[in-house]
């Protein structure tokens, strides 16, 4: 890698101010960027660490009901204390990858991430969460704008992400072979005033909602609403592991069985 | 009764010990005073002609100690081929030029143009970033069969086409196999790809050398199977050094499976470079570089036809293969796709008539040698998915098909240049079914419909060839090296003993199997024998360990060495006891003479031998003695296989339900170490068959690069396996009766994998002939669906 600058940070507001610095970047759990900078692809001047940010920890249910987990949060941590309060968001977090990067990795670098294989992608844009940055709040359904694309501006921190807690969710992940990310993931959530369906891992244009699936699924909650239902292939990703129409055809199983899990 | 020590015992691996707790030494480990750091600026496109290469920017930034390009190297030898394979017609096999750093042409995605000398890695790496390169690109060469075609664009200028050679095994009347095939009742015929691997040793590559101007001599440190075979080939072929002025060590090594038997371009810059910089060099591959300079294995497409009569006997056999060797002749990479896999297309079988035909290409990708079984996974997965087509398009039992074809009278002359000594495939395919419970499949098969997956079974058989041999024979195949191996057994004055092997252990437990051996041999404990082995100032030149070689091979010339250092200690015990030698007993420890009570321990016999005072006057003093066994023939290790899977209908998802191996390799010294090498084996086979997939673009890119796209199998990915090798036909020739077991479950656990997926999906109504491998969920829906 090349040399940077490093600085950690105890409060957000230290951290907005050490990201202002030119080329500048956050550093979360590092599971996507330290790989990045030892492949001399990416050249930060300085890197801030989240990681000792107290403010940015933990997951805590907010007096609405919604949970709200602190950007630096780890997949560990959610896996383990969001079990009780939000089970299908923590069951994702304890999906993604191995223990290793389930230590590290943090939700925050993750969503901003925006990787179009990515879980939390779909957690979140499933769940119709909003993005709390050290700026603003943005809606899930703003914020994902295309593979590794997000509204984030330069230098804006992730600080929480808060999840309206949905009546009954699943997400339904099927792996990629080699990196077990997810060839195909899909993110179900069953609110009191309608379903979403956000699915990750299939599209060129990273994560989205399958609108057509939530309209059946608002007419009558069952497996066989979908049964006619195909999403285009057209857009899908097509590489090593699986072709459009195999994605496509993926989306409608995991689905699927998400209806089955929420039933 | 299992045995609790000495041969036939599961001792405990005793170099785990060091390994699990981060005792090991490994090449990287090794740090040298002084050193410097080389980094490879390696080509980035698959094919291109090199215009210039513009160093002196490099040259001058900070920490820079040299940098070489391919110019350096004009006066200096290539990497050598091994192995020379003469064609159909008695032709020469074409054999380019390998240079240590490219000249005039970049043929493969990672192949290096220039090294960079400096102080660090970091330093290195920045000044590689400043060179420029002015590199012409050319179309690559990727596809094996528009290779062959005239008029393909060359891979070498130098060379008339890109194949390397058209080579023919067995009966090579064509009239009289198309012969055959016309009169046959039936004839089946399948298409099949033996899909590329990259072997992956946890341990990348790594190169420590050093030089001392005070005495004229090299120490290399290297990730190798066989320090005497890289001293060989890089001091007579590459850099001409005198082999006593070099010493090789290869210190623990994290796994080989083949891929660490090769003599590579960056061990002998390495060598070069630490006497040209008068400083020792070190270079450490990255994952990254691995995938592109790691040797690769497999990569054949074949057709395949088997003809039968009436009595659905097979009557004969026809292979066509392209092997790809990519851009260059690695060490032995000629002897795969020939040697290695037309002599294995016999099988367990008494087929009368075989043909293999095989062309060997250049192509512009890495290249391709021995990997973990080495050319027998090719033949075997050809061979064992035919007759299984074969067995479905006629409508019968495929394990009657097998046996009703079994050789079973021994020895057999296969027509495909082997001599097959013991076997009994009836007796292991009884094994196989009794430990499979394949009577319980129906039952099982039940269970998994009922949770809506598909169930299905795959049986095959396999045969392979161990130890390759003897010398003279595969010096007239083409070999360009012996193939025997050495043992010396030094017996220390207090009686333990240390052996020097030439075979190296590198995973395989041969720190625990060769003593209980010599140990056994003698009656004394495992624990007073240790092996050394992996430095070639140490031990006797020996060939090192690849082909599941070493107990057939070293052990037996341990074996030797050791009889003799009895034979010898029979003596001093003759002389103490005052009796005649002929009279002399050894066991558990103790000379005796027969019939009296009279006796002297072992430990006071190898005293006497350093401190020979009350002595026999003929015999020398010391007990120390060394054997070279050349084998008078391969072994044969052979196994039947039974693979359960379920498919997911819906995804196309295949899990592994069910393994059981059942396996003959003779006699065995470690049941424990012969199970794990067989679970081992079976997990890269499983791999091979389900996820790895080492997969180019048509401009030579590769598209998995790392492991975030090449697929390794996991713990999950593979289930607790069945393995028996009660079925033991001693080999008939080693003083051991072994036959070797390392590459055993990765030649045949491929066709039982891929046997089994086709069964589920035929049995579950879909009528699929074949999948290629891996069989990723998406192919297998594909074919499901296709
Ligand atoms: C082996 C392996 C397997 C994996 N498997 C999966 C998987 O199955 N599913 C999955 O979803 N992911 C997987 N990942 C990715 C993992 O979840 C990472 O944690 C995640 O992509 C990035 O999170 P991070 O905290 O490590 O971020 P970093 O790598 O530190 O940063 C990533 C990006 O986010 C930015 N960033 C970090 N924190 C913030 C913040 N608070 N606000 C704004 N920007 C920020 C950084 O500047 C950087 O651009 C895997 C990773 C590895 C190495």
């Amino acid at each position: 890698m090349y040399n940077f600058e490093f600085e950690k940070p105890s409060t957000i507001a230290d951290a907005v101010a050490a990201l202002a610095t030119e080329d500048a970047q956050a550093l979360g759990g590092g599971q996507t960027l330290i790989p990045t900078l030892k492949q001399r692809l990416a050249a930060p001047s300085k890197l801030v660490s989240m990681g000792g940010i107290a403010e940015m920890q933990g997951v805590c249910v907010d007096d609405d009901g919604s949970v709200s987990v602190g950007g630096a949060t780890p997949h560990v941590a959610v896996a383990r204390d969001a079990a009780g309060s939000y089970p299908a968001l923590a069951a994702l977090a304890g999906q993604i990858g191995d223990p290793a990067v389930r230590n590290r990795g943090t939700i925050g670098g993750s969503v901003a991430n925006n990787d179009p294989a990515a879980c939390y992608p779909a957690g979140v844009l499933g769940s119709g969460a909003t993005v709390v940055t050290n700026a603003r709040q943005i809606a899930a359904d703003d914020f994902f704008q295309g593979m590794f694309t997000t509204a984030l501006d330069e230098g804006e921190i992730i600080t929480s992400i808060r999840f309206p807690v949905p009546q009954a969710a699943s997400y339904q992940k099927f792996l990629q072979p080699a990196s077990r990310f997810a060839l195909v993931g899909v993110y179900l959530a069953r609110f009191t005033d309608g379903v979403r369906v956000a699915v990750t891992g299939a599209s060129e244009d990273g994560v989205f909602r399958w609108s057509e699936a939530e309209q059946a699924l608002n007419k009558e909650f069952r497996p066989d609403a979908l049964m006619d239902l195909r999403i285009n292939p057209a857009n899908m990703i097509a590489d090593l592991h699986g072709s459009k129409e195999y994605r496509a055809h993926l989306v409608s199983v995991m689905t699927k069985r998400a209806v089955e899990a929420c039933m | 009764m299992p045995k609790d020590s000495g041969i036939g015992a599961s001792s405990k691996r005793r170099e785990d010990v060091r390994f699990l707790t981060g005792a090991g030494n490994y090449t990287d480990d090794i740090n040298v005073r002084g050193q410097a750091y080389v980094y490879f600026l390696r080509s980035d496109i698959a094919h291109g002609r090199i215009n210039s290469v513009d160093t002196s920017t490099a040259e001058g930034m900070p920490g820079v100690v040299r940098v070489f390009t391919g110019k350096d190297f004009e006066g200096v030898g290539g990497m050598p081929c091994g192995w020379e394979v003469t064609d159909k017609h008695g032709a020469p096999m074409q054999e380019p030029p390998h240079p240590i750093l490219a000249q005039g042409k970049v043929r493969h995605v990672g192949d290096p143009i220039v090294a960079v000398v400096a102080d660090s890695l970091e330093q290195a790496r920045d000044a590689a970033e400043a060179i420029d390169l002015d590199i012409e690109e050319l179309p690559a060469v990727i596809d094996m069969k528009s290779a062959a075609q005239e008029g393909a664009t060359l891979v070498h200028d130098d060379l008339k086409n890109n194949i390397c050679y058209d080579w023919q095994l067995g009966e090579a009347d064509d009239a009289k196999v198309n012969d055959v095939f016309a009169n046959a009742a039936h004839v089946t015929t399948l298409d099949l790809v033996n899909n590329r691997l990259v072997a992956n040793p946890m341990e990348p590559r790594v190169a420590v050398a050093e030089y001392s101007r005070g005495t004229d001599e090299y120490t290399l440190y290297t990730t190798s199977q066989n320090p005497h075979v890289i001293r060989l080939l890089m001091c007579a072929f590459v850099l001409g050094l005198p082999e006593h002025k070099v010493r090789v060590v290869a210190p623990d090594v994290g796994g080989g499976f083949g891929t660490k038997i090769f003599h590579y371009a960056e061990e002998a810059f390495c060598t070069f470079a630490a006497k040209a910089c008068n400083r020792p060099v070190k270079w450490t591959a990255s994952r990254s570089e691995a995938f592109m300079s790691d040797a690769q294995g497999r990569d054949h497409v074949s057709t395949i036809e088997l003809a039968l009569d009436a009595d659905n006997n097979f009557i004969g056999l026809r292979t066509n293969t392209y092997a790809n060797l990519g851009a260059y002749l690695s060490t032995f990479s000629s002897s795969v796709p020939t040697w290695l896999h037309g002599t294995l297309m016999a099988g367990n079988y008494k087929t009368p008539v075989i043909q293999v035909n095989v062309k060997a290409m250049f192509t512009n990708t890495v290249p391709v040698d021995a990997y973990r079984g080495a050319g027998r996974p090719e033949a075997t997965f050809q061979l064992e998915r035919v007759i299984d087509k074969a067995a479905r398009e006629l409508g019968v039992d495929p394990i009657a098909l097998r046996r009703q074809n079994f050789v079973t009278q021994f020895p057999y002359d296969t027509p495909v240049a082997l001599t097959y000594d013991t076997g009994d495939y009836n007796g292991t395919m009884d094994k196989l079914e009794a430990a499979a419970d394949l009577a319980g499949f129906a039952a099982r098969r039940a269970q998994s419909e009922a949770k809506g997956k598909l169930r299905g079974l795959g049986v095959n058989c396999y045969i392979e060839a161990c130890g390759i041999a003897p010398s003279n024979i595969v010096g007239m195949l083409g070999a360009r090296a012996g193939l025997y191996d050495a043992a010396t057994v030094r017996v220390n004055a207090t009686g333990s003993i240390s052996v020097m092997v030439g075979a190296h252990s590198h995973g395989q437990g041969h720190e625990t199997a060769f003593p209980q051996v010599v140990a056994d041999m003698i009656g004394i404990d495992e624990s007073m024998v240790e092996i050394v082995h992996g430095d070639t100032s140490k031990i006797p030149f020996g060939m090192g360990t690849y082909g599941s070689r070493s107990l057939a091979v070293c052990g037996s010339a341990m074996v030797k060495a050791t009889e003799k250092v009895i034979d010898k200690a029979k003596k001093i015990a003759a002389h103490l006891l005052e009796a005649s030698e002929a009279d002399i007993e050894l066991k558990d420890g103790q000379f005796s003479v027969a019939g009296t009570d009279k006796s002297v321990a072992w430990g006071d016999v190898t005293l006497t031998a350093y401190v020979p005072h009350n002595y026999p006057l003929e015999v020398e003093p010391g007990l120390e003695e060394t054997a070279f066994y050349d084998p008078a023939n391969f072994t044969f290790p052979a196994g039947a296989y039974a693979c359960e899977v379920e498919v997911d209908p819906d995804t196309g998802q295949v899990t592994i339900e069910k393994f059981t191996a059942a396996d003959d390799f003779g006699n065995i010294v470690n049941p424990m170490i012969v199970d794990g090498q067989v679970h081992g084996g079976i997990g890269q086979g499983i791999g091979q068959a389900l996820l790895e997939n080492c997969a180019y673009d048509e401009n030579g890119q590769l598209l998995s690069a790392s492991f975030m796209d090449y697929a390794m199998p996991r713990a999950d990915d593979v289930p607790f396996y069945g393995v028996d090798h009660s079925s033991q036909t001693p080999c008939t020739h080693n003083p051991l009766g072994v036959k070797g077991c390392g590459e055993a479950g990765a030649i045949g656990s491929p066709p039982a994998v891929v046997n089994a997926v086709l069964d589920a999906l035929n049995s579950g109504g879909r009528a699929v002939d074949h999948i290629d491998m891996p069989m990723s969920p998406s192919r297998v829906w594909t074919a499901m669906h296709g």
